[in-house]
């Protein structure tokens, strides 16, 4: 019994999200997005969802950009990654990277990139997340994207599995936020200013405003880490920056279409992001990827 | 003196079950709700957890207009029902699965990106003085590019 009590007790608590404190919760939330969180002390476990890399890379490629090898972390840096905090931030940019490299069909990046992920995670002790077998795998299906995606989402997963499972959400929240810089900076380095007005691209790079309370949440549930008390500090600066672009959304309508199965939500928005504001985000993704990528 | 002798013993097996449960939510994850996710690409994030009959979790996440997307909420057979809903930012409730016979999956598409917040609660089987059950609940995302 007592050991039940226990059990039930530890279990409750772990497993993936961060579990919400009974008093005293703090989060740095605008007014704007208040309203999200106000019921937030309810709940008995919270999960703050960053896009993944995966999804990251798609939505580039949705927006009809263009790939740049040379805005990729280079695999030849993945030596110079050594503690703890670099192999965490380098396992969600390299996982960014191989998404990337994979809707492009580029087959040799993809093998490249999975081996300096692997690499990543070998050198934070995750087991098993990507084994020899999955490198294999991806060898004979290169030409497969289907296949490849599979293998990209679901050695994704048993990493941030892993590290969530072992007790190390900050490790595991620094995967994603490494990831979701990554998809930023390529975003907002593909943009041309040319064509920066009705720029399907610069569209995605402002939606990128909604996830950053929501990257701040989850950094703020392992507050205390040294390594992540450093990311807080970079992505409020960053936050000065998004706060600049003024984003109003109509009432969501869900309406069913029964052709597709599909629930439409509906709604209209009105964004306004001056040249000068883009540029200078642009600047600030850079100069603060350009901390996690440096060896 | 006995209980010197009892606390490491229980702490090992109160570790040995937190690991194992946790394995075995991966698993579930993987194994039972995975393939809910049909034609869908599962974008690689982990969502899952433990919970006992009557607890709520809440998950933020934004959408975007580019994608379509299906929600795939599971709960462990020896559950009572999983409900789950999902509010706007004015907390409008969106949808809920208790007005779909509480249907595992709902598929999406949005007209502009959003934040939603979604919230999962298992329901209670209201069996007075029997143990709570509990199991794992997984929340898993898939997307397609908009045709």
């Amino acid at each position: 019994m007592v050991v039940l009590l226990f059990t039930s007790l530890f279990v409750g608590c772990k497993s993936g999200g961060s579990k919400a404190p009974k008093e005293d919760l703090k989060l740095d939330v605008p007014k704007d997005n208040a309203a999200v969180y106000q019921d937030i002390k309810q709940a008995e476990k919270i999960f703050n969802a960053l896009p993944s890399p995966l999804e990251s890379a798609m939505l580039i490629k949705s927006a009809g950009a263009r790939f740049d090898e040379t805005l990729l972390n280079s695999v030849s840096n993945m030596n110079g990654y050594v503690t703890n905090k670099s192999m965490a931030l380098n396992l969600g940019i390299y996982t960014c990277d191989l998404s990337f490299a994979s809707l492009y069909e580029q087959t040799q990046l993809i093998i490249d990139y999975m081996n300096a992920a692997k690499k990543m995670a070998d050198g934070l002790g995750i087991l098993k997340a990507i084994e020899q077998s999955t490198i294999d795998k991806l060898e004979e299906n290169i030409n497969n994207s289907e296949v490849i995606m599979e293998i990209v989402s679901e050695t994704f997963m048993n990493s941030s599995s892993y590290l969530e499972d072992n007790g190390q959400p900050a490790v595991a929240a620094m995967v994603l936020v490494g990831g979701w810089f990554e998809g930023l900076y390529i975003s907002t380095q593909l943009v041309d200013m040319k064509d920066f007005n009705g720029n399907k691209l610069v569209g995605r790079i402002i939606d990128q405003k909604l996830s950053i309370d929501i990257l701040i949440s989850l950094l703020n549930s392992s507050k205390g880490n040294p390594a992540v008390d450093e990311l807080i500090v970079q992505v409020q600066k960053l936050k000065v920056v998004f706060d600049k672009i003024k984003i109003s959304t109509s009432a969501v309508r869900p309406e069913f279409d029964k052709t597709s199965n599909t629930t439409v939500l509906k709604s209209e928005v009105k964004t306004d992001m001056t040249p000068e504001v883009f540029k200078e985000l642009s600047a600030t993704v850079a100069e603060i990827r350009n901390t996690f990528v440096k060896k | 003196m006995r209980i010197f002798r009892i606390i490491p013993v229980l702490a090992i097996l109160i570790i040995a079950t937190t690991v194992d449960g946790n394995a075995q939510c991966k698993a579930f994850a993987k194994k039972i709700c995975l393939p809910e996710l049909g034609s869908y690409t599962h974008d690689g994030n982990y969502h899952a957890a433990i919970l006992v009959e009557g607890e709520e979790a809440e998950l933020y996440k934004t959408f975007y207009s580019d994608m379509d997307y299906r929600v795939a909420i599971c709960g462990e057979d020896k559950l009572p029902n999983v409900e789950f809903k999902i509010l706007d930012s004015n907390k409008n409730v969106l949808y809920s699965n208790k007005d779909a016979n509480y249907a595992k999956t709902w598929d999406f598409k949005l007209q502009s990106s959003q934040q939603l917040k979604l919230i999962v609660k298992v329901s209670a089987f209201n069996k007075p003085g029997d143990t709570p059950a509990s199991g794992c609940v997984a929340i898993m995302f898939g997307f397609k590019m908009k045709k």
